[in-house]
């Protein structure tokens, strides 16, 4: 690993060390590191969208390879290209409903492709995975040493009484109040188990970047 | 400054636990992860049966059967993701196993591009047999419109992936020359850390039947528990522990591992600053109640 590669890991320990200034207050190296992420992610996605999307999708269907030639056949292709200009139209107070229709397309396709599956993985599939994959394994053991089937019926139970919780026709009160407090203390320990994922997964960015600083000190003393 | 001095030697115990800096909390966790880093203690991981699945899967594939790995993370989820995207190419790629990756994350290119090539040397140093590019491993590279491109691969693979990342036709790599769609597929595993996630699960398994694993940043985790419960998915990796699991289970510890050890320690001081915070605020509600009563 030569002096390049030192260099370039030391830009990304300096970019590390001012983006961590911030847990003490606010300053300009945060923001300058701030916005150099901003700037960058922004402008590598516009030309990773080119060369991925725009380009291999419709400009090398319209023109031949490099030259501005129109191909034959692909007359079709001028349809997206149109809609897609019809979106710049948010930009004039006059003209921008015509970006409708391109919206309109946009979010009637999306609509149409992602309500029957959304039913089905979100709904369907998960009553049957309460209801019915619940197999009730006495023998089994499950969780703490316990038997499968006991969990199998606590979350039938839990998933009730959590359902319970949302249901504001009847107030909460008596056996439907304790039940609802039961489904609300089931989402706490859902609520619980998110926060602790959370804690875990923050900490283990700051980790990987004492890692990565540690490393490039390690390599910097190698070379000296 | 006086009056601030004069007002801070004048607070109760309680006051100051509960007026405490938050700096001090940053500071103490970052020397303590430092010297646990330091000290390179590590910690036996106990695996869990949902990231055992997915190794086994991978362990029961024959030679030559494809599996698709999706690697749909941005740098700001590499901490977390990288160390099971290794691991899992490394074991699959060891065994022969035909890999196609692909990223539906804009800036996943390089991480993706990284991984597979560094997989690719590691298996060559210690297997003696170097993965050949076409041959035992593609990368198809990145696509936007994740729910479209996964939609498009149902079909045929070159819908969304006429070439692969390097500028390939797809039908000019022999191993691709036998994969149209999933059902050329053994299974999906995707490592991610945004709803990509809910796209496979919907698009890929719930459209076209395709086996779907997930390994998920620590954020969105415990969230797709529940298609794990129900068996839309078959695996499930999550967080730093999840890919220390995994690397426990393939032999092959890493950067997980290592941070597992770190982890501990850390957790260790969250919980005592949980309980100080506590102990101020039990401490605080007393000396009012107190103060009221004398009123």
């Amino acid at each position: 690993m030569g002096l390049t590669e030192i260099l370039w890991q030391g830009l990304g320990v300096f970019f590390t060390l001012a983006v961590l200034s911030f847990l003490y207050k606010d300053n300009p190296f945060y923001k300058f590191a701030e916005h150099v992420v901003v700037g960058v992610s922004a402008g590598y996605f516009v030309i990773i969208l080119y060369y991925t999307s725009l380009r291999p999708s419709l400009f090398d269907k319209l023109f031949l390879e490099n030259t501005w030639t129109p191909t034959t056949g692909h007359l079709h292709y001028l349809i997206p290209l149109v809609l897609g200009i019809l979106m710049w139209t948010r930009f004039s107070k006059k003209w921008s409903w015509v970006s409708r229709y391109s919206i309109a397309l946009y979010i009637g396709i999306a609509t149409g492709v992602s309500i029957p599956l959304e039913m089905k993985n979100r709904v369907i599939e998960q009553v049957r995975g309460t209801v019915l994959l619940t197999d009730f394994a006495w023998s089994k053991t499950g969780m703490l040493g316990l038997p499968a089937g006991l969990w199998d019926v606590v979350l039938i139970i839990l998933v009730v009484c959590a359902l319970i919780y949302f249901y504001f026709s009847k107030e909460h009160k008596g056996w439907f109040g304790g039940v609802a407090k039961v489904g609300i203390y089931t989402l706490m320990i859902g609520f619980g188990a998110s926060f602790g994922l959370t804690v875990m997964a923050r900490l283990s960015l700051f980790i990987d970047r004492v890692q990565f600083v540690n490393n490039w000190v390690s390599l910097v003393i190698s070379k000296l | 400054m006086e009056q601030g001095r004069a007002q801070s030697k004048n607070k109760t115990f309680s006051e100051m636990l509960m007026s405490m800096d938050r700096r001090w909390v940053f500071l103490v966790l970052g020397i303590v992860t430092v010297g646990a880093l330091l000290s390179k203690f590590t910690i036996k991981q106990s695996v869990t049966p949902e990231v055992r699945d997915i190794y086994n899967f991978v362990e029961n594939l024959k030679p030559s059967d494809n599996l698709l790995v999706a690697i749909d993370y941005d740098p700001n989820a590499k901490a977390e993701l990288h160390p099971m995207a290794y691991a899992i190419l490394e074991q699959a790629m060891a065994r022969k196993i035909h890999v196609i990756t692909l990223t539906l994350s804009q800036n996943g290119a390089g991480l993706a591009d990284q991984a597979v090539r560094d997989v690719v040397d590691s298996v060559a140093t210690y297997d003696g047999f170097r993965p050949e590019y076409g041959k035992d491993y593609v990368f198809l590279g990145y696509r936007p419109y994740y729910a479209l491109v996964i939609l498009g691969m149902g079909q045929n693979f070159r819908i969304p992936f006429p070439k692969d990342y390097f500028g390939n036709v797809l039908d000019s790599l022999p191993m691709m020359k036998r994969v149209q769609n999933y059902d050329q597929i053994a299974g999906v595993i995707d490592i991610t850390g945004s709803n990509v996630a809910d796209a496979w699960i919907a698009n890929a398994n719930g459209r076209y039947g395709v086996k779907v694993a997930l390994g998920l940043t620590g954020v969105s985790g415990a969230d797709y528990y529940p298609y794990f419960q129900s068996r839309q998915i078959f695996g499930l990796m999550v967080g730093m522990k999840g890919a220390a699991e995994y690397e426990t289970l393939t032999h092959n510890p890493g950067p997980a591992m290592e941070a597992m050890g770190v982890q501990t320690f850390a957790h260790i001081v969250i919980i005592l600053f949980i309980l100080i915070g506590n102990v101020g605020y039990f401490l605080d509600r007393r000396a009012q109640n107190k103060r009221a009563r004398q009123l």
